[in-house]
Order: structure tokens, then C-alpha cells, then sequence
């Protein structure tokens, strides 16, 4: 079973794939769950302390937004444990009180670059479509378990 | 600051989605509550949440998703169901997050025709033939002169 990177790591879809085909998304779910499950000190509403952003120092420099460090400071450990990643690009949901556009842009950047195997979708708009979009999901995470058993 | 103690400490949360013309949101959570066996389950208007230990959630979703794997569809959750923070019951209007499901449950019939096929496919021992992807051409520094020119003052 490996762990496979969502984006977007909300997807609903994505995550469904994954889970049926036998291995572990990696989604904001994950992340939040892992906050929110922990006892310590309130920070609401989602946990992100103010120690976040000092974590997200990792994945962005200090120039950069602290919404963007704090967001990197849930997705970044996720793709630094991912094992592959599915990428659906033309995901306008992505963007908005999920993620700004220059996290999302970052996020990509960050999974390209770790050299992990990477699958590249659009969403499915037909019925075709959606024969291609699972097949290619499919056969992509078959390819994982046949390397990492 | 005060001290934050988790209400549901351990548990997992899965949301539960159906899209089918044989099953509504409530007969899902109606065979849910039948195999729950104390777990607890929530029922939505697009399926059902379930809340418990991995293994408990995982035998509730596997039971429930027999009735029609193709169209069924989970996904992790980071809330436990009914937390403050995210229950439209006390913030109003749509619960974050709601819009993304709205997107994707309007694409996911795709979806449930796609895993139809390619189930229907390996039972005849058939192959998919996917599309070539078109190669991507780098943009010749020419043409992007050009375009830099077009959009100068």
C-alpha cells in the first residue's frame, strides 16, 4: 500500500479512487484530523497554531504570506510522506477559502520537484472522460503497488 | 489561552457519498445504523458520516458500500460530526467545504460509468485503450517576442 498525494487535497474523487484501489490518500483531511485529534492548547478553528507558519518556514520562505506558510505547514509533511501523487489541474475549487492560488502553485511545485511518480488528470466532463480518468487512475496506481508491494 | 481537549480523541470521521438511482441518503444511512453496532453514524442529505475507530469505521463502509460499489464514494474527514467549528447548525450558511462536494458530486456520474466499464472490461479480459497524450510544444522564443510586443505600451 502506498501513500498517494491528493490534489486537490479536499477532492472527494481523488480520495475515493485511492482508497478503492487499495492504498492511502494523502488529503487536508488528514492533516486537519491529526490537529484536531491532539489535545493542547485552543487555537480555533482549525488548530494551526501560531507555530505553524514557523514550520511552514520549511516549504516558504519568510517573505512570503503567513497564510501560505501556515497552509504549507499542513499539506508540506504530506507530500514529504507521499509515495506518488495525482495531480487534477484544472481544479478551480482549489482555490478560495481551500487554498490560495500561490499555495496551490507551491504545492505542485513541491511534488514535481521530490521526484515521486505523478499522475496529471483534468477532470472528467463526459462519460468517456470518466472511462479514461479512472482507467488512467487505475492502472497508474497499479503501477505503485507492483514497485512498492 | 485555554486548554483544548478533543471531543471524539482517537476517532476517525469518513463521509459517506451516494449518487445512485437505486438508493437515496437514507436507505444509506437506514443499512448504516443496521450494521453500526455503536458506532456513531449521521445521517446527511448526500449520505452519512460515520465516527469511530479505523477498523470499526472501515467495517460500517465496507457493509455499506456492498450494496453498490459504483456508486458509493468516501472520503476522509477532519471534523467529527455536529464540532462547532464547522456545523452550519451554528455558523449558517453552507458548511465549508460543501461547495468543493457540490463541484465533484456534479462530475461524479462520470465517474460511477467509468468504474462500470473498466469493471465490465476486466471481467471480459479487455483492455482500455487510452488516449495518446498530445505533446506539449515549447513556445518558440520568436513567437514569445511576439506576444511580448503585442503587450507592451
Amino acid at each position: 500500500m502506498a501513500k498517494v498525494f491528493i490534489y486537490p487535497t479536499t477532492s472527494l474523487i481523488l480520495s475515493d479512487m485511492v482508497s478503492r484501489f487499495g492504498h492511502e490518500p494523502l488529503g487536508a483531511a488528514i492533516g486537519i484530523r491529526e490537529r484536531i485529534q491532539t489535545p493542547g492548547i485552543e487555537s480555533p478553528p482549525l488548530q494551526v497554531t501560531p507555530e505553524e507558519p514557523k514550520k511552514g518556514l520549511r516549504y516558504a520562505a519568510v517573505e512570503v504570506p503567513s497564510g501560505v506558510r501556515g497552509r504549507m505547514a499542513v499539506v508540506g509533511p504530506l507530500i514529504d510522506q507521499a509515495q506518488a501523487a495525482i495531480i487534477v489541474n484544472d481544479a478551480d475549487l482549489a482555490f478560495g477559502c481551500m487554498g490560495c492560488s500561490r499555495t496551490n502553485e507551491l504545492v505542485k511545485y513541491l511534488v514535481r520537484k521530490r521526484g515521486i511518480p505523478v499522475l496529471e488528470l483534468t477532470y472528467p466532463r463526459t462519460e468517456e472522460e470518466g472511462v479514461t480518468f479512472v482507467s488512467s487512475i487505475k492502472n497508474f496506481l497499479k503501477s505503485l503497488g507492483e514497485e512498492k508491494p | 489561552m485555554s486548554e483544548y481537549l478533543p471531543a471524539y480523541q482517537g476517532s476517525v470521521t469518513k463521509y459517506v457519498f451516494v449518487e445512485s438511482t437505486r438508493f437515496t441518503a437514507g436507505d444509506l444511512a437506514l443499512k448504516a445504523l443496521e450494521v453500526a453496532e455503536g458506532v456513531m453514524i449521521k445521517e446527511t442529505c448526500f449520505g452519512f458520516q460515520v465516527t469511530g475507530t479505523k477498523e470499526e469505521v472501515d467495517r460500517v463502509i465496507e457493509k455499506v458500500r456492498a450494496m453498490d460499489p459504483n456508486h458509493i464514494f468516501v472520503k476522509d474527514r477532519g471534523f467529527p460530526p455536529g464540532d462547532p467549528r464547522r456545523c452550519r447548525a451554528n455558523l449558517g450558511g453552507a458548511r465549508p467545504g460543501f461547495h468543493g462536494h457540490e463541484f465533484e458530486l456534479t462530475l461524479i456520474r462520470n465517474i460511477s460509468k467509468g468504474l462500470e466499464r473498466v469493471e465490465k472490461a476486466e471481467e471480459k479480459g479487455e483492455k482500455i485503450v487510452l488516449p495518446e497524450k498530445a505533446e506539449q510544444k515549447k513556445l518558440d522564443a520568436r513567437r514569445l517576442k511576439q506576444l511580448a510586443d503585442v503587450e507592451g505600451p
